[in-house]
């Protein structure tokens, strides 16, 4: 299956990566540093889930890092200062994202702008918002946060599953389900595919743009959630061009860019494997942070250049023909 | 559809104006200048000399968007070349770190021209990828440090004067002469609108649109460059985390204020430049003011989307209707 | 074949019909009519106004005047989801479907069983492979659709498009891009749906096709009505004359007779092709000469000038340009050479709508020139304003965006865009099309001048007395290839006709 292959080529990736590191480093191949990946890069899984949902049907939101950061500080504030409990301070915030995010998609959709801009626009207002509100870091000290990160199930040989890689490895089924299994799920990829087709075919496409923006801001506060559970702070500057890693994990995991093609576990692996390019360099020592993003950028490239050779070649030969079909 | 206006570029020059304006009205000295040190000195020439390196990259991103392109790099080429004319300050004489550094300006746009032009690849998924792995490279040339310098001839291009008047805003006047001389006293001009305007019908015209492509590419890059060397001369070091980060999206945002559509055809030089002084004369006002520096990203995204509202085709055709129906 | 279905009620009448778009109308008073079980053509050249006919029937565009009625119910669709919920799908040539998809999803999009909100992915590829075993296809439903020829995702379309109820479906030229093995799938498909009583609409500009499964024909020009025959009774001169050209009695042409002494070998095309797009053909183009480009939409014509202009590359035989061999690999090299191309698209091809008259005046000049010599304003100027003169265009303000122009203006700027590079070959692909009256006898009497001053002039027309009036020599085409050429005095409509119908490989059973 075609569908597939892009994916598999992500896991190849994944799985060679990780052998290269644990030939390298003797401690590496552990329940310990799988759980330390997934708990380091849970904000990121959670988010990029819901820009796997936007990039397959052809747009794309460059607000997810802005609404991370604008999350914790607004989390900060309404458990610290004002006192609310943070349960409460959840659903409040996540009501907000997804009335955000309703509001992009409205605006893409019924003035017909290019989804990069109106994003950029949303990106500008969370981070603004949330510099108005706080330009200090606030520390998160309710009972809930300790709980959260006391939380965790042992694994054999030193791992530890925690709270917030629960979480993440709950969105990631949750979103491959709604994303694979649903109908919404096929209109996103047919939006993608080709979207005057998809209207003719009778989705509303209006209410379909609005609902995917919807989905990704509030995934996006999701993601901030986990984030502020992680810092166990609030603070406005926090994932500042968490976008670009976004992206970049979407379509490292075989998403394609321009739409109609993708899925929502090759995001997963995408994000580890831009964990395990993290890992290694801690492991290494002497690397300095720097080639992760170099190591993104050359594994973007890559994977953009696959991509738009594979779409040539489809282009190129129609592979079953009527004939062949009838024996 | 919309066309051009009968009086192109007035809103703009108004929109600049009353801006000034305001800035005066909110601080008493806003127009007030001093000669000090053979250097003229006060918040106007403020607002020229910060809004320098955003009218650099505006005068290189309006080509590209005038071909139906984007450029999302130039912030990260920022960080690149400024690294290098840093690291190259103190051993090397002036012209050759700033050679080097515009030299790496010029490889960065070949190769962004031949990924879109050669490859084929959509300009924001092509420039994305040199937007993620630049900043990596920056800090691969800096060793993650920030890089100081003591070269006074390197400082000049942020700090200098000549006739009084700050180094950055010669730069970017010698440089929106040099583009406008190269744009307009060719045919190059001409032959971009075309191209943005329809590449089909320009094809078909025999204009030669690829090699023309990577030029624009690389003449953002070059311009790009050169903010970098003035960013860095500025602070005389290089920031390779920090130089040049959100820059790509002012200067888009400076573009489409002068504007220039996001959907290609005719540009303004001039109007980009003014795109870029309207941006920095709002953050000058927004300091004078008083308010927190963090209110300029919420005020610049109501820019960006009244500017937006203002080009969309959805809109302009509905205010067409409005008065066809009262006419 | 299917009977005569006459006497009943129509299952969709279309009465009186007009649709203009600004001065241009687009359709004048047509009526149309189509009953249950009746496969029916509608043909006609581009701007005959089909596909118009098609959109106010489909809910796309509205009406001016007239009625659509169904089962005798008048029906007036807005948009295209109304229309199919009154029971009219359409199926376009390039598939509307989701090629990214797979057959299921395509053929149950918005309507997949589900329980608790899951797709029940087994059970709708159940009902997918049963559904297209109706259609005698057994595909695999859940591949994607893209990997299975246009020919099978039209018959998934048109299982779709009847799924959903439809009783009249629309076929837009479904089988431009198919083989003959697939044609006669479609076929078998669409003769069983019309034995399950469901009427078709079928567009196509293959004329064996026509004669192969249709029962009936209606034919438009220009936007109106010209008539409406059984297929078994329409010789296929006659379908021709009524697509094409005028009743035979009054066309004798306006020939204007030429002198072509001083005739010049301009460029030559020997043994010119591309796979898939025109069957190698050999051309000659002197200067002072107009050779007109004969034959029905589809046959060849835009192609071979495609090919002459570098627009698409040759994969075998030479050009040469004045005796010496040439490389024509790109619209550029053409200009170079002093080809000019103005192509049937106006709005995507040619005009570039938000620059001024004079900068799509200069374009093509400037281009040939190159970046580093510009023409100065003044030069601009002057150009733009001598042929705004000469040409007449209106109103004659060359700094006016050309989108606001109309069309047959538009055309004469494009024309003056090549006239101001003094081309030695201009190639016109229907300049007359979707203009006025007026604008049109300027625009023929124009090409006779151009070719009066020597240049050497390649021009595709439907308008056959049209190519008539100007031609002195006529290519005419028949199924992607060059199958004859008429000279002087032998050029007249009947004879044009007659050599686009004559049929050489395929005898068509019905003009028996």
């Amino acid at each position: 299956m075609s569908r597939l292959s892009p994916v598999m080529i992500t896991a190849l990736v994944f799985v060679a990566g990780f052998a290269i590191c644990s030939l390298q480093f003797p401690n590496f191949a552990s329940t310990r540093v799988v759980a330390n990946l997934l708990t380091d890069n849970a904000f990121l899984g959670i988010v990029a889930i819901g820009m796997t949902f936007v990039i397959i049907s052809g747009g794309i939101d460059l607000s997810v890092g802005s609404v991370i950061g604008f999350t914790t500080v607004f989390v900060a504030l309404s458990i610290e200062r004002l006192g609310l409990p943070p349960l409460l301070a959840f659903a409040i915030l996540l009501v907000l994202c997804a009335a955000f995010g309703a509001a992009m998609g409205a605006v893409i959709h019924f003035f017909d702008m290019p989804p990069f801009i109106v994003t950029l626009a949303g990106m500008f207002v969370a981070r603004g918002t949330s510099f108005l509100m706080s330009t200090e870091s606030t520390p998160i000290t309710a009972p809930l946060y300790t709980a959260v990160s006391d939380f965790g199930i042992a694994l054999p040989g030193g791992g530890r599953l925690t709270a917030i890689a629960l979480i993440m490895l709950a969105v990631v089924a949750a979103g491959s389900v709604l994303l694979h299994f649903t109908r919404f799920g096929a209109n996103v990829f047919a939006m993608g595919g080709n979207r005057s087709a998809t209207a003719l075919m009778g989705v509303a496409i209006g209410s379909m743009t609005v609902r995917i923006y919807m989905l990704s801001s509030v995934l996006a506060g999701i993601a901030g959630i986990v984030f502020s559970f992680y810092t166990a702070a609030g603070y406005s500057l926090s994932a500042v061009g968490v976008e670009l890693d976004t992206i970049a994990a979407v379509v490292i995991g075989g998403t394609l860019l321009s739409g109609g093609q993708g899925s929502a576990i090759g995001t997963f692996l995408g994000v580890l494997i831009q964990g395990l390019i993290q890992s290694y360099i801690n492991f290494d020592g002497t690397l300095s942070s720097w080639w992760t993003k170099i190591a993104t950028g050359i594994l973007l490239f890559a994977f953009i250049a696959l991509q738009q050779a594979m779409v040539r070649l489809a282009g190129r030969s129609r592979t079953i023909r009527a004939g062949e079909v009838k024996a | 559809m919309a066309f051009q206006l009968p009086r192109r570029g007035l809103a703009q020059i108004l929109a600049l104006i009353v801006i000034l304006l305001i800035d005066r009205m909110v601080s008493s000295q806003f127009f007030d200048l001093r000669l000090q040190d053979g250097r003229l000195f006060g918040s106007l020439i403020d607002v020229f000399n910060r809004g320098a390196p955003v009218a650099l990259l505006a005068l290189g991103m309006v080509l590209v968007i005038a071909t139906r392109g984007i450029d999302l790099s130039v912030g990260a080429v920022m960080a690149i070349s400024g690294a290098i004319a840093a690291s190259l300050a103190d051993s090397h004489a002036w012209p050759v770190a700033v050679a080097v550094a515009l030299g790496a300006g010029l490889l960065c746009g070949l190769w962004n021209g031949f990924l879109v032009a050669v490859l084929g690849i959509q300009p924001i998924v092509a420039t994305l990828i040199l937007m993620v792995a630049g900043r990596g490279v920056a800090q691969l040339i800096t060793e993650g440090r920030i890089v100081t310098f003591t070269s006074p001839d390197l400082a000049w291009f942020g700090t200098g004067s000549a006739l009084g008047i700050p180094a950055p805003v010669l730069i970017v006047a010698g440089t929106l002469l040099v583009t406008g001389l190269v744009v307009r006293g060719s045919a190059l001009g001409l032959l971009i609108e075309a191209a943005g305007g329809n590449a089909r019908a320009s094809e078909l015209s025999g204009v030669g649109i690829r090699l023309m492509i990577v030029a624009v590419y690389v003449w953002c890059s070059l311009c790009a460059a050169l903010a970098g060397v003035i960013a860095a001369a500025d602070i005389m070091g290089a920031d390779a985390n920090n130089a040049g980060l959100w820059l790509e999206l002012d200067a888009i945002l400076a573009v489409v204020i002068g504007g220039t559509s996001l959907f290609g055809g005719r540009f303004s030089l001039i109007l980009a430049v003014c795109g870029a002084l309207i941006i920095q004369a709002m953050n000058t006002g927004i300091l004078l003011s008083g308010y927190p520096p963090e209110f300029n990203l919420v005020v610049k995204a109501a820019v960006v989307l009244v500017v937006l509202l203002l080009q969309s085709p959805r809109l302009s055709g509905l205010v067409a209707n409005f008065r066809k129906a009262r006419a | 074949m299917q009977q005569a279905v006459e006497g009943r009620q129509p299952l969709l009448e279309v009465r009186g019909l007009s649709k203009s778009f600004g001065i241009l109308r687009a359709l004048d008073q047509v009526d149309f009519t189509l009953h249950a079980g009746e496969i029916h053509a509608l043909l006609g050249e581009n701007g005959a106004g089909k596909s118009t006919l098609i959109k106010v029937i489909t809910g796309v565009l509205s009406r001016d005047a007239g009625t659509i009625r169904l089962d005798g119910g008048e029906i007036e669709p807005r948009s295209v989801k109304e229309a199919l919920a009154e029971g009219i799908a359409t199926v376009y040539q390039e598939v509307n479907l989701l090629p990214n998809l797979s057959v299921a999803q395509n053929l149950y999009l918005g309507r997949q069983p589900t329980r608790f909100g899951i797709v029940r992915d087994g059970e709708m590829q159940r009902r997918a492979t049963a559904l297209l075993a109706g259609y005698d296809l057994h595909i695999d439903v859940g591949a994607q659709l893209g990997h299975y020829s246009v020919a099978i995702q039209h018959v998934v379309a048109i299982a779709r498009a009847v799924d959903l109820s439809a009783r009249v479906l629309i076929l837009d030229e479904p089988t431009a891009s198919l083989d003959r093995h697939e044609v006669d799938m479609l076929f078998r498909t669409m003769r069983a749906l019309a034995a399950r009583g469901i009427g078709i609409l079928f567009v196509t500009h293959f004329l064996d096709q026509v004669y192969d499964i249709s029962d009936r024909i209606t034919v438009l020009r220009n936007g109106r009505l010209i008539g409406e025959r059984m297929t078994a009774s329409l010789p296929r001169l006659e379908l021709i004359q009524m697509m094409l050209g005028r009743e035979l009695s009054e066309t004798t042409g306006e020939r204007v007779a030429h002198d072509r002494s001083a005739s010049t070998p301009c460029a030559t095309f020997t043994n010119y092709g591309k796979r898939g797009s025109i069957a190698p053909f050999d051309l000659d183009l002197r200067h002072g000469e107009v050779v007109g480009l004969a034959g029905l939409l589809g046959s060849g014509r835009t192609e071979t000038a495609r090919l002459v202009f570098g627009a698409d590359r040759a994969d075998s035989g030479k050009a040469a340009v004045e005796g010496k061999p040439v490389r024509l690999h790109s619209p550029r090299d053409a200009v170079r050479h002093g080809f000019g191309y103005c192509p049937e698209e106006r709005k995507t091809d040619g005009i570039i709508a938000e620059l001024t008259v004079r900068e799509n005046i200069v374009l093509a000049l400037q281009a040939k020139r190159g970046i580093t010599r510009p023409l100065s304003r003044r030069e601009q100027d002057e150009i733009a304003a001598r042929f705004v003169k000469l040409l007449d265009i209106r109103p004659p303000d060359p700094e006016r965006p050309i989108g606001l122009l109309s069309g047959g203006n538009q055309q004469k700027v494009l024309l003056a865009r090549w006239l101001a590079t003094e081309p030695r070959l201009l190639v016109l692909d229907e300049p007359t099309r979707g203009i006025d009256v007026g604008a049109h006898a300027e625009i023929i009497r124009l090409i006779r001048e151009l070719c009066d001053r020597g240049l050497a002039l390649l021009v595709i027309s439907s308008e056959l007395d049209e190519i008539v009036a100007y031609s002195d020599r006529v290519v005419v085409l028949r199924d992607r290839a060059h199958v004859g050429t008429l000279q002087d005095d032998g050029i007249d409509v009947s004879s044009i006709l007659a050599a686009i119908a004559a049929d050489g490989s395929v005898p068509a059973a019905a003009e028996a």
